[in-house]
């Protein structure tokens, strides 16, 4: 099975050009095959994907499944996944059969809509899986054409507004990398991402640049350059604004896909790029991007209290546990790496399952203000019992995923500083005291609003969609080996490549003397 | 020894002969009883389709002709054979625009010829004689061709407006050629070269190189010397709009390169930095500028001047790699913009031709699939992955980074997303527009293949390019021999 991961990538591809070229009309039977040609299809991806979950050695920290190919002018083909990256391919081939279920009720140019989900499904496995910088990046900023396609079209009210700033914001971020990657390019001679892992060290000597001094040489523009990309796609505060407005704005689906994957390939930059090749300079400006993690995950929680918009508030609640997960990475020991990982999937999970239990009153009442709802436990029960799994999951509760990621990412800040990891661990209470307000004031209390006394509890479609997302959330918090055994070794082995690399306290020391 | 050399410029010939025998044909036969106009077109495409074959069969290997003042080497070809495609499809897209509009006439196609056979001398010239006759008679042509319509007072003014400043233009060249054979002692590319080579060399010589690089700017429209660009855009016809968004570019950036080179290939560090800040403005007006645009065409007007940034950043880099770049630039750049006029000569409504951006509106759902190829060709021209377009500028910041210039690089970066909003715009227009009246369902064929075509083309070309960037680099390496 040496092709396996071209074939998960461009699976959902071919059913998208099937749907464009074959299913025509607009009638009742016409929409019904779109969509369930759009489902099978996701689901054999995911199908497929489980041969990658059994067959990927966990022990072995090198990259698996290669396979490679010239492309053009010394550009290579070449895909392949490690431990970091393995888990992410699998998040996204889950999640994409519950998102296309989840927007079974969509109507509008639904044709166009399924197709522009599929091909964004293509790029999003594509960019777990490449190994060539330009491919990388190919596969990373096409998944802008789709998302802008899918706001724009199937958004909210002021979807325009919010779906150029979501392009231009990432084009921005991404193009600067993009400078960055052919720098790394001509300086190295390749675009091999194994091999610039592996053997290719980025200099990191100081340069004095329009009469500055810079401490880190080349590593250090090359990791702005990279970081710009990243930080606007997780997003890290300050450049998080694109987010609650792309959020609020983007059709259910869109939001599922946004927060539970879309937003993970910033923490995987980092992972795969910024920590294992600019080791210097990410250890110059690991507190810099610390502080700038707990300043977003106290404030975005604090703005997240504030919110009047259940999407505005889960948008921000992301922004904050993606707090977690820089702060987790920059840590750079193995809790910390880990417990990012962890995060990111269990947020992958977690957030996409709110956004999904915000679209189930909004297709009732077309409403997302919180105030307009309230008591609805009496009406709905079993959509309760599942918001109340995911509101706990998203305060970090033990027994659910969210616990285990934020406990391994504070253990790692604890052990590089104190006060971060202090003021780290008040975005959690923080987080239970908007998580918790908002079940209450949407669930709890009379049921007094007349428009909300018919309101129907979840049927069978969407309890079917919510089933296996309970049930990874009680797994990955009750058993959390199943994911930590398959990225423990990966994330040992960069952690120490990251001891024994140049980049040790040392190297630092001298820099900091040349410099005086 | 005559014949040796006139053997090298067959397909010249062929051109001019044929343009003489179109023109004396529509003189002689009487146009009112029997318009030969639709025929001459057809005809005419196929003789430029039929050169440019020709071209791309010719044996490889660079030939002089006319005492060293003619070469005919792959860099030359790799361009002749871009801008005959480029003119021939035009031409075969015009027909329908201008029967609706009444003005096919023999003369448009005779024209176009002449025009496209100044180009080819143009990308051939070793010698500034040679270079200023090819310059004039392309010019000259595109004057006429211009204010066309005659009847149309923006068509008029469109002409007299880009003969004015073209005539500027060409005296700063003229200027500049005389200061160079002046200093030199020479018009021969080579003889200039080698009085560059003694440092330092006569300042003469500099302001020469300077009041020639500003000749050629202007017929390439790199800011700030563009400023005829969209009005002339905007006034002319939109055939020759498409026209002069195409081939004349390739021709002139083609000559451009082939003058730094050859002649002044020894003071590159002299040139380099004027190219490069040539380039940054335009990358800059050109995104800038468009945002206000409410005119489709003088929005390509605009992108056509940021586009010719990015290939001008590929003559700074001064390097065999740059050339290719800016070389592939060309190409496709020319294969979007096509695609792009294709669309934008098909665009009317109630009958008459219109070009307001606002009248695409919702225009996804009355046509998706010309819609979608659209959609993917103004992605292309941003630049954005997975298509061909982002492959342009990937190859010229490429060049330039590898020449040390990463600043360069970088201002393009941020120019390409200032560029890309407009570009989203019109998509947004598209997609997401207001339901308002749509246009007419006028959609000649060939437009619409074109159209297609092209757009297929920037997304199957992410597959290895078609081949093109091994082609350009034989091309490019033929000038640093």
């Amino acid at each position: 099975m040496n092709s396996l991961l071209s074939i998960i990538t461009f699976t959902p591809l071919a059913a998208a050009l099937i749907l464009a070229a074959f299913l025509r009309g607009e009638d009742e039977t016409a929409q019904r095959n779109v969509k369930l040609l759009t489902l099978v299809a996701t689901v054999t991806t995911f199908l497929i994907s489980l041969f990658l979950y059994f067959g990927f050695d966990p022990a072995n920290t090198d990259f698996q499944f290669v396979e490679e190919r010239a492309w053009l002018l010394g550009l290579k083909y070449k895909m392949g996944v490690d431990g970091i990256s393995v888990l992410f391919v699998l998040l996204t081939t889950i999640l994409m059969p519950l998102t296309i279920a989840a927007s079974w009720n969509v109507k509008h140019r639904l044709k166009e809509f399924m197709i522009s989900f599929l091909v964004l499904e293509t790029f999003m496995i594509g960019v777990f899986c490449s190994l060539d910088l330009v491919l990388f990046y190919l596969f990373f900023e096409s998944g802008l054409i789709p998302m802008f396609l899918i706001i724009g079209i199937w958004g909210g009210r002021d979807r325009i507004y919010a779906t150029f700033k979501f392009f231009l914001y990432t084009l921005l971020g991404s193009i600067l990398m993009l400078v960055a990657m052919i720098g790394l390019w001509a300086n190295s001679g390749t675009s091999d991402i194994e091999s610039l892992l592996h053997g290719y060290t980025v200099s990191s000597a100081p340069i004095s640049l329009l009469g500055l001094e810079i401490a880190g040489g080349v590593q250090t523009l090359m990791w702005l350059a990279f970081f710009a990309s990243f930080a606007v796609k997780l997003p890290m505060w300050p450049v998080h604004t694109w987010l609650p407005d792309a959020h609020v704005q983007a059709p259910t689906g869109g939001s599922v896909i946004l927060a539970a994957i879309l937003l993970k390939m910033g923490g995987y930059g980092f992972l795969r790029f910024s920590l294992p090749m600019f080791p210097v300079a990410s250890e110059l400006l690991a507190p810099a991007v610390m502080w700038l993690s707990v300043t977003a995950i106290v404030y975005t929680s604090l703005v997240a209290m504030m919110q009047e918009d259940m999407k505005k508030l889960i948008a921000y609640s992301s922004v904050a546990h993606m707090g977690f997960v820089t702060m987790g990475i920059f840590a750079a020991n193995r809790q910390g790496i880990e417990g990012a990982i962890f995060q990111m999937i269990s947020h992958g999970f977690v957030s996409g399952a709110l956004f999904l239990i915000v679209g189930v009153i909004y297709d009732r009442m077309h409403t997302r203000a919180i105030d307009s709802y309230g008591g609805l436990v009496v009406r709905m029960p079993a959509y309760a019992l599942v918001f109340m799994v995911f509101t706990l999951a998203n305060v970090g509760l033990p027994g659910t995923s969210g616990f285990v990621g934020e406990f391994l990412t504070l253990a790692g800040a604890f052990q590089v500083s104190t006060w971060i990891a202090f003021f780290a661990a008040t975005g959690v209470i923080l987080s239970a005291c908007y998580a918790l307000w908002l079940f209450r004031r949407v669930m709890l209390g009379d049921l007094v609003k007349a428009g909300l006394r018919e309101i129907a509890d979840m049927d069978r479609r969407e309890k079917w969609i919510f089933a296996p997302l309970v049930a990874m959330t009680l797994l990955l918090g009750i058993y959390p080996s199943v994911v930590t055994d398959m990225i423990g070794p990966s994330a040992q082995h960069l952690v120490d490549r990251l001891a024994d690399g140049p980049t040790s306290a040392a190297l630092q020391v001298s820099n900091y003397a040349e410099l005086k | 020894m005559i014949l040796a050399d006139l053997a090298v410029v067959i397909p010249e010939l062929i051109l001019v002969t044929y343009a003489m025998a179109a023109l004396l044909w529509g003189v002689f036969v009487d146009q009112k009883q029997k318009p030969v106009g639709p025929a001459l077109i057809w005809i005419t495409s196929a003789v430029l389709l039929g050169l440019s074959i020709w071209i791309c069969l010719t044996p490889s290997g660079a030939r002089q002709a006319f005492n060293g003042t003619y070469s005919d080497d792959p860099f030359s070809r790799f361009a002749k054979v871009m801008l005959l495609l480029s003119s021939a499809v035009v031409l075969f897209l015009s027909q329908d625009f201008l029967k609706r509009e009444g003005i096919l006439k023999f003369e448009f196609p005779v024209l176009t010829a002449f025009a496209t056979l100044g180009m080819m001398v143009m990308v051939s010239a070793s010698d500034l004689m040679v270079l200023y006759m090819g310059l004039e008679l392309q010019s000259l042509a595109l004057y006429v061709l211009a204010s066309f319509h005659r009847n149309d007072a923006r068509s008029t003014e469109a002409g007299l407006k880009y003969f004015v400043l073209g005539a500027l233009s060409s005296g700063l060249l003229l200027y500049g050629a005389s200061l160079a054979y002046g200093y030199s002692g020479t018009t021969h590319f080579s003889g200039i070269a080698a009085a560059t080579t003694s440092r330092p060399y006569s300042i003469g010589l500099l302001y020469g190189l300077v009041f020639m690089i500003v000749g050629l700017a202007f017929k390439v429209t790199a800011a700030p010397f563009h400023m005829w660009a969209p009005d002339v855009y905007e006034g002319s016809p939109s055939p020759v709009t498409a026209l002069f968004a195409t081939a004349p570019k390739i021709a002139a950036m083609a000559l451009f390169a082939r003058l730094l080179i050859e002649a002044f290939g020894q003071a590159v560090d002299d040139w380099r930095n004027i190219i490069a800040i040539l380039s940054i403005i335009s990358m800059f007006l050109g995104a800038v500028a468009a945002i206000g645009q409410k005119n489709i065409k003088r929005l390509m007007a605009y992108s056509s001047i940021a586009h010719m940034g990015f290939a001008l950043m590929g003559i700074a880099a001064g390097s065999h790699q740059g050339f290719q770049a800016m070389l592939m630039y060309l190409a496709i750049y020319a294969t979007m913009s096509i695609g792009a006029f294709a669309f934008i000569l098909s665009m009317r409504r109630d009958g008459r031709p219109v070009s307001d951006i606002a009248d695409l509106n919702m225009y996804s759902r009355q046509s998706p699939l010309s819609a979608l190829a659209l959609l993917l060709l103004m992605f292309s021209l941003a630049g954005i992955v997975p298509l061909v377009g982002f492959f342009a500028k990937f190859y010229v910041f490429l060049a330039a980074i590898d020449a040390g210039m990463i600043w360069l690089a970088v201002a393009g970066a941020v120019a390409s997303v200032v560029g890309a909003y407009y570009y989203v715009r019109i998509v947004y227009f598209m997609y997401f527009g207001e339901e308002v009246d749509v246009l007419d369902e006028s959609f000649p064929h060939i437009g619409r293949v074109t159209l297609v075509a092209s757009a297929a083309l920037m997304l199957l070309g992410v597959i290895n390019l078609f081949g093109v960037a091994g082609v350009a680099e034989s091309a490019a390496a033929s000038l640093f021999r």
